[in-house]
């Protein structure tokens, strides 16, 4: 098989592929900050004493938890411009992975929140901290240091999922990888390339969370 | 015009109820041949053999780095090129089983090794066979860790099964796709394929939750 492999078209190719690589990099990024922003508003109200707004959210993370992504993905390709709402691909796409992963990202805060013992948070009112206080102090070093892992994971996950936006015709390596066997019929040169850009992405991300788990020593809540 | 294609949308209904059991006929066949292969490199990858467990750990993170819409092009248009022809439902399966053996095959492993030794070190003592320690030792006790990430794990699988429309598997989101060709109302279309997917996926979900809470509290009990 090695022998058939053409060496040469990759390299012909190499501009296109950098050029999507840099294309999953920044969706990724976008989508990925994004995810983060909902996830703490969404966690938020998944945690708040009103009924009603934990409710929205609490149908919000389960409703996205319990459909695939790609399924989501063409209900706003589909939905919304049959509701008169015309996006560029690229905008429904990140839009698609924000919310996507912002349902997860809410999942993951609020665990790392609730791993904390409420007499924590009661020893630091005794104290005397306020409110931002025991958050910079108390709450976040140790949510954070729990949840660094799982966040990692989750960013990992939103990569890879970010293949799934080359089906509504978004240029990026899974893209890239359809061109080649369409253009020139080489599926094994085209996708094997692909595949080793994404592993570029999951080894970068994979170090950083064994460096992080290393260096960022949190003690665990409890 | 939205009655018109709601009737529209009810009359396809069958073809919904077709690509739904589709689904099930792909992730189902997945899940049973994933866990069983996923449970065997588990056991390899927990095991003191120095080659296996580092040759399994490179192919789980392979396929864990790199996304499963890629995978599944791999195995679909890159096999044939090796001689072994495959029609999209068997390429689905394979490609579906490794990714399920793979994220098994890890939390296999790590209950495994969340077993603690002592227990391993006083059946040795007992002169128990390996695979006696296995079978009555070890696995009992290391399902408390496994079974809920195992089952949280079968929803995620369930879901990803939708990737697998890209190569031609009618499925419910594949079905979803063709009758938005026809029905351009794509709120409601793909509305049906997720309350598909959710009539699939939430009874997991929720038992993967109720494992979860017996599990650890049957831990604290001991």
């Amino acid at each position: 098989m090695l022998e058939a492999f053409n060496f040469r078209v990759i390299l012909e190719y190499m501009p296109l592929y950098l050029q999507c690589f840099l294309a999953t990099l920044w969706l990724s990024a976008l989508s990925l900050l994004g995810a983060l922003l909902v996830g703490i508003i969404a966690c938020t109200m998944r945690l708040s004493k009103s009924r009603v707004v934990s409710s929205i959210s609490g149908v919000y993370i389960e409703s996205i938890r319990s459909t695939p992504l790609l399924a989501q993905l063409y209900f706003f390709y589909f939905g919304l411009p049959s509701i008169g709402i015309m996006l560029p691909e690229w905008v429904t796409g990140v839009f698609a992975l924000t919310l996507n992963s912002g349902a997860y990202y809410a999942e993951i805060v609020r665990s790392g929140i609730q791993a904390i013992p409420s007499g924590q948070i009661e020893a630091g009112i005794a104290s005397g901290l306020n409110y931002f206080q025991r958050m910079r102090y108390i709450i976040l070093p140790q949510a954070l240091g729990m949840t660094i892992r799982p966040m990692l994971g989750q960013a990992i996950v939103l990569v890879k999922d970010s293949s799934l936006l080359s089906l509504i015709s978004i240029m990026e390596l899974t893209r890239a990888g359809q061109l080649l066997t369409s253009d020139r019929f080489m599926p094994a040169e085209g996708f094997l390339t692909t595949a080793a850009f994404y592993l570029i992405i999951y080894y970068m991300l994979k170090g950083f969370s064994s460096w992080s788990e290393k260096r960022l020593i949190f003690r665990e809540a409890h | 015009m939205w009655g018109f294609y709601f009737n529209e949308l009810i009359r396809s209904l069958p073809f919904f109820i077709k690509g739904l059991w589709m689904t099930v006929a792909v992730s189902g066949l997945s899940l049973i041949m994933g866990t069983i292969i996923g449970f065997i490199w588990g056991i390899l990858r927990a095991s003191r053999n120095k080659i296996l467990r580092s040759l399994i750990g490179a192919w789980v993170d392979l396929i864990r780095g790199t996304p499963f819409l890629v995978q599944v092009f791999i195995v679909f248009f890159i096999l044939p090129g090796i001689g072994i022809e495959l029609e999209a439902f068997p390429a689905a399966v394979i490609a579906l089983t490794n990714l399920a053996a793979c994220f098994i095959c890890e939390i296999v492993a790590g209950g495994i090794l969340a077993v603690s030794s002592g227990q391993r070190e006083a059946a040795t003592a007992s002169g128990l066979s390996a695979y006696q320690q296995l079978r009555h030792i070890i696995l009992p006790q290391a399902m408390r860790t496994i079974l809920p990430p195992l089952v949280g794990q079968y929803v995620l699988l369930v879901k990803d099964s939708s990737v697998v429309s890209a190569i031609g598997v009618v499925d419910v989101t594949r079905v979803g796709w063709l009758t938005v060709q026809r029905i351009p109302e794509g709120i409601m279309v793909f509305g049906l394929v997720g309350i598909l997917y959710f009539i699939v996926c939430y009874p997991l979900i929720n038992l993967s939750n109720i494992l979860e809470r017996r599990m650890t509290v049957g831990a604290t009990r001991l």
